[in-house]
Parts: structure tokens; sequence; C-alpha cells
């Protein structure tokens, strides 16, 4: 039996997207620094305003050095495209503003990143759209909090920060039998931990200043089509399948089909929200693609060391990471990410609140800030930081507990991660 | 716009206008298990541009009713009556692979309802790989994937879309997923099964041939032989250009029809 031969994923990570430039023979892919472009006629002017043909207009809706991030990206995720935004949260509200309208409803995990929740939960309903959180593990609880208004299931490949990995499979056949898409954020996971569009994802999101970036350098998010949903199988999707007078009177789905979302996402989304990525940052997070499969290898393989001894350790008194046998999803990690289950892992520390504020103060190898997915090892207090708007209730909704510690595990050597941690664990039980 | 073709509707893209009855018509045909789609780097620019231009889902293809049909002559019968239900007269037809064959049988067959036929990816035999044929039987992903690996050229394999942000190659294949089981295997199956005969000889319109220099699936020796026996043909070369010849290099396929069609 014949093979397609498609170029692999490590190949893609360094080329998809670009050739040498034709004018300068640049391998690097150059930055476009340029906020607009010039027309070559007023023909060629009108047919790109009208979506005749393509191009580049003005960079807040397009830009060669940004492009070449997306088609990589989508590359990798195996989408039909992929639009590149000023931030992750930017991309969330992209995708969400190109399918969604007031009155329209979603259904979400409960345990996502605190500022989407915060979107969802307190910023969303004054445009009236509303959202209905349920417990990512519970299939039942997705099917019956759908309604005749739901557009949408949202949820992350692995949840923050209680590690929740996602049945992608599951909650997409969950999705497609009442007619709905489901978006993930796969920030977590990368597409190197896991390709989300071929386990039944129809979106992918990722704030691309994570792993994929790397270096902690840069912003930036990305909206992925995965190109497999109909937004014309129903009308619950018109911003889709109905004539849009933004570009006299066109159909996204009737024109692009398969390619519709991303098609509308950068036509009205980044026109007219204009949440756009700079060129710049766009080169900085190219460059940290060009070794996401070596770093993501680096990053499982240290995760594996550091949750090795934070399992032994005296003042941890419990490990969530999806590779831990009693982690409620350790079954369906093996399944659905065989490379490894990610470099996020949350811990509780003995002796509760004072003593977690002890350990972040005592790290001093690992950073204390609100970011994950850096080469850097990184420390946090969640209830502290990027939880803290949420209610007690919430918080405890969310799975986040006074002593829970958040850990994104660097790429150094895993003997000295490790030091650094034994000696803030030991310091923290000195109260 | 929606027609009515032997009781099912028919679903075609115009191009975001409606069709004006006074422009010449442009029929644009899409190949095995595909869709109007994929032409839409076409069909807007040619709506803008002095035509009526209409892309058409074949009938159990895309958004359009009704059941594929099981050979290249019946699809030539049916486009035809399309044509005539459209009533703009004669019309020019733009065909991609199996596109291509019908719009020689349509030419060959129905001669009055033809102006001119450009094809893309064309050839007078198009025998299918048995395992790509296979796959398409079982309705495997298998068969999605081998079209589009085979299907674009080196280039399109790593970059060069000129509409940011688009992924060529996850792009076909996903086209190719949507399409209804049994869709695809039906087409290659009708590819598979063409005998062209005499049909190059009964043609008498004019004809423009587009062969990509790295089509792996009607490669330029085959289509060298097609044009061989063709008369009032012009035949326009693409380097490092593979079979989805409107997808990889939309600008230079547009300029060409342009040129073509006026």
């Amino acid at each position: 039996m014949v093979d397609p031969e498609y170029l692999k994923f490590d190949t893609l990570s360094l080329h998809a997207g670009q050739e040498p430039d034709p004018t300068t023979g640049s391998r690097a892919v150059p930055i476009y620094q340029t906020t607009s472009y010039s027309f070559v006629d007023t023909e060629q002017a009108a047919g790109l305003f009208n979506l005749e043909q393509p191009g580049h207009i003005y960079s807040r809706i397009s830009n060669p050095t940004v492009a070449v991030l997306e088609e990589r990206i989508a590359a990798l995720e195996g989408g039909v495209g992929a639009v590149c935004t000023a931030s992750g949260m930017a991309a969330f509200h992209l995708a969400a503003a190109t399918i969604m309208s007031a009155g329209d409803h979603v259904v979400a995990s409960r345990n996502i990143y605190g500022g989407t929740h915060n979107m969802l939960n307190l910023t969303m309903p004054r445009f009236g759209i509303t959202t209905t959180f349920v417990d990512p593990r519970d299939p039942e609880a997705w099917r019956s909090a759908i309604t005749p208004e739901t557009r949408l299931l949202f949820a992350e490949t692995l949840g923050n920060p209680g590690i929740e990995v996602l049945d992608v499979p599951l909650i997409a056949q969950i999705a497609h039998e009442n007619g709905l898409p489901l978006m993930v954020d796969a920030t977590f996971t990368t597409p190197y931990l896991m390709k989300a569009i071929d386990l039944g994802a129809d979106i992918v999101m990722h704030s691309v200043t994570k792993f994929l970036g790397g270096h902690g350098i840069a912003l930036g998010g990305v909206v992925v089509d995965g190109g497999r949903f109909d937004w014309a199988a129903n009308d619950k999707f018109p911003t889709l399948s109905q004539p849009y007078d933004g570009y006299h009177g066109i159909s996204f789905a009737d024109e692009y089909g398969h390619q519709a979302l991303s098609m509308r996402a950068r036509a009205e989304g980044l026109r007219d929200f204009g949440a756009a990525m700079s060129p710049t940052n766009a080169f900085h997070l190219l460059q940290g693609i060009e070794t996401l499969p070596l770093r993501m290898k680096r990053h499982v393989e240290n995760t594996s060391s550091v949750v090795e001894f934070l399992e032994e350790a005296d003042a941890v008194t419990w490990v969530s990471h999806p590779s831990v046998a009693t982690h409620p999803d350790h079954e369906l990690a093996k399944q659905l990410l065989p490379k490894g289950a990610g470099a996020i892992l949350s811990f509780g520390i003995a002796g509760g609140r004072e003593a977690g504020c002890r350990f972040i103060e005592n790290v001093q190898l690992a950073s204390h800030l609100a970011n994950v997915g850096d080469a850097k090892t990184l420390v946090l207090h969640p209830a502290s930081t990027t939880h803290q708007q949420l209610s007690a209730e919430d918080l405890v909704a969310a799975g986040v507990g006074e002593d829970l510690i958040r850990l994104s595990v660097g790429l150094e050597d895993p003997e000295d991660i490790i030091s650094d941690l034994r000696r803030a664990l030991r310091a923290s039980q000195k109260g | 716009m929606n027609i009515e073709c032997r009781g099912e509707t028919i679903n075609i893209a115009t191009g975001g206008v409606e069709v004006d009855r006074d422009l010449p018509p442009v029929v644009l045909l899409h190949g095995a298990g595909m869709d109007r789609t994929v032409w839409s780097q076409q069909t807007r620019y040619l709506a803008h541009h002095g035509f009526a231009a209409m892309a058409v889902d074949l009938p159990g293809h895309g958004e359009s009713g009704g059941e594929p049909l099981s050979s290249i002559a019946e699809m030539a019968d049916w486009v035809a009556e399309a044509i005539n239900e459209i009533g703009l007269g004669p019309a020019h037809l733009v065909g991609h692979s199996m596109g291509s064959l019908i719009s020689l049988e349509v030419a060959a067959r129905h001669p009055g309802a033809v102006e001119r036929i450009v094809l893309l990816g064309a050839a007078a035999a198009m025998p299918v790989h048995p395992d790509l044929l296979g796959a398409a039987e079982r309705n495997e992903v298998l068969a999605p994937q081998l079209i589009t690996s085979w299907g674009h050229g080196t280039r399109a394999h790593i970059a060069g879309n000129p509409t940011p942000g688009l992924w060529m190659r996850s792009g076909c294949q996903a086209l190719l997923e949507r399409a209804n089981d049994g869709v695809i295997f039906n087409d290659l199956a009708a590819c598979n099964a063409y005998e062209a005969g005499d049909v190059a000889a009964r043609i008498t319109c004019p004809i423009t041939v587009v062969v990509g220099s790295e089509d792996k699936m009607t490669p330029p020796r085959a289509t060298s032989q097609l044009v061989a026996g063709l008369s009032d043909v012009d035949l326009k070369h693409l380097d490092g250009v593979g079979h989805m010849m409107m997808i990889e290099v939309p600008d230079r396929i547009r300029e060409l029809l342009l040129d073509a069609l006026q």
C-alpha cells in the first residue's frame, strides 16, 4: 500500500509557509515591518478590497511575515488555515466573535485559564453571549448544557491548572451530534503532543506566547481552522452561511466552503476588531517554532524527572500530572498524548497557603511569574494571581486550592531544576 | 444561485454577484470528489471582470442534491442539460481533472452548448492507482491524503499560497474529507474507466489546455498525447506546478483564464 508523501512534522516546523525571499534570497523569514502595501494599479486595489484576488493591503489584516507563521502553524496542526492575533486572548475573542452574535451561548469547560473564564463569565455576557460551565470529564454535563442557542463547545486540551485531559474525540462527537463545533485551546499540548483536529476538534487556538514561541519574548495568538465543520449544514451560523454586506453580499461558506472560518475571521475580525500580531513578534515566534519538536521532547523528559522527585518529596501532599498513575486521566493521556502529557503540573504543598508563599519566595532558579511554556522553569501560585478574580466558590469549582503550586517545567538540566525545588520545599516547611 | 436540474437542486457559486445575463457565461467544473470551492480564487474574479461566472457543484457534490453520476458521458450529458437550464446560451467550459474530461465530452457530444473549453490537468486517459481506488472504495482517509500528496507540486507542499494564512495541503485534504461516502470512489472509477475514443476528432470549438510541469496525476506526457489529437488548441505550460494548479498558482490561472476567454 502506498503512503502519502507528506513532509513530516520536524520538516514543517522549519519550512512550512516560507520560501527564500525571491528578491533578496534571504533564507531567514524577513521582517516586513510595514503598515501598508503599494497597489499595482486601481484595478488590483479594487480586486484586493473586494476579495477577488489575494494579497496584502494593510498589516492589521495581513502581513507577509505574519502569514508565514500562520501557514506554518496551520501546517503543524493540519488545519486549512490560520489567523494570528496579538495574543491568545485575542485569538479566543476572534474565533468567538466570528461565529457568534448576541443571544448565542457557549458550553465551556470550567477548568480553563482564568482570563478565558473571566471573558466568558463576565465580559461576553455584556455583549449578549452567555456561557454554561461544565465539568470537562462529565459527558452528560456537556450534553445537558447544550441549548437551542448554543453555538460553540470550548475546552482546553489540558485543563488549567488541574491538567485535566480533554477527551477530544468524545466531546467532538457530542458537539457534532448537536450540529456544533468544538474549539480547543491547545496551548499546553502544542501540535507536537496532540493533533487536535485529527481527533475531531474543529477550531484550535493557542497562546503562541507559550510553548510554540518557547522563549517568553513575544506575545501572540492564533486561531486554526480545521476545515471539516460544515457551517452551512444548519441555520446556526449566519455569519458564515448568509450574505454579508461588509463585502457586497458575500457568503463565506458558499465562496470558500471549508475555508470559510479562516476567511471571515481575517476579512471581518482582523479588519474590524484589529487585534493583529506585529510582524516582529511573528518573526520571534517563528524562531521558536523552528525548534518546537526538540524543545517539547526535552520539556516532557524533564517533566517526567520532576514528577518523579515531587512524588517522593515529604513536603508535597499531592502531584497532579496525567503521567502520574493516580491521575484520573492517566489512561486517557496514554491514548491521546502518547508523546507525553505536557510540561505543566501542579502540586499541593504541606502547610497550605503560607507554605506555598514561602516556597515561591525561595525558588532561585525557577521564576515566579504569570506565564507558562517558557524555556525556563516557571512557578506560580494561581489563587493569588491568574485565578484571583474568581470567587471562593468558582475557585473550588475550577480545582484551585490555596495550597496549589503550578509548575511549568523548563529546559534546564533536570538535576538543577530538582535541586532548586528541593531547596525551596525545605524552606517552605520552616514557618 | 440554485437551479433545478433533473428534479434536484443544484448549487452554483457566482462570485458573490447575481448572474448578469448579458455577460458571456463561464461554467467551471471541479475534479473528482471536490466541489465549486476549488475555483474560489477564480470565480469571484471572473464575475467582476466581464463574465457570468458559475462554479457548479456537480450532483452529489458540495451543496448540490442528487447522487453523483457514474460515468464521464453521463456527467457530460448532465452538464449540457444544466447549461440549458441556466439559459444563457453556449458557455465557456473550464474543467479541472475529471472536469476536463467532462468538458471534452460536452464539447464532443453537445457542441451547441459550448463556446470554448479550457482544460486544466487534462489527459485522454486517467488511469487511477489501484491503491487509491481501493482506499476510496473503503472511504478511507488515505484516499484524500493520496490525492493531496500527488496533486500538489513540490513547492505547494512547503509554502506559496498567496492567500495569507491558508495551508494548501490541509485545504485539499479537508475538502475531499467533506465528500459524502462513496463520492470520491464514484468519481475516480469514472475517470479510470474513461476512454476518449474519437472524442478529439469530434470537437470543433477552440481549446486551451494548461499543463503543470510537476503534475503527477495527469503528467505532461499524458497531456501531450491528448493535445496531439486536438485541432485549434492552445497549450500553456506552467513550470513548477502540480495538478491542483488553480489553487497552487491562482494568480497565474486567473490571468490565463482571462486571456483565453477574451
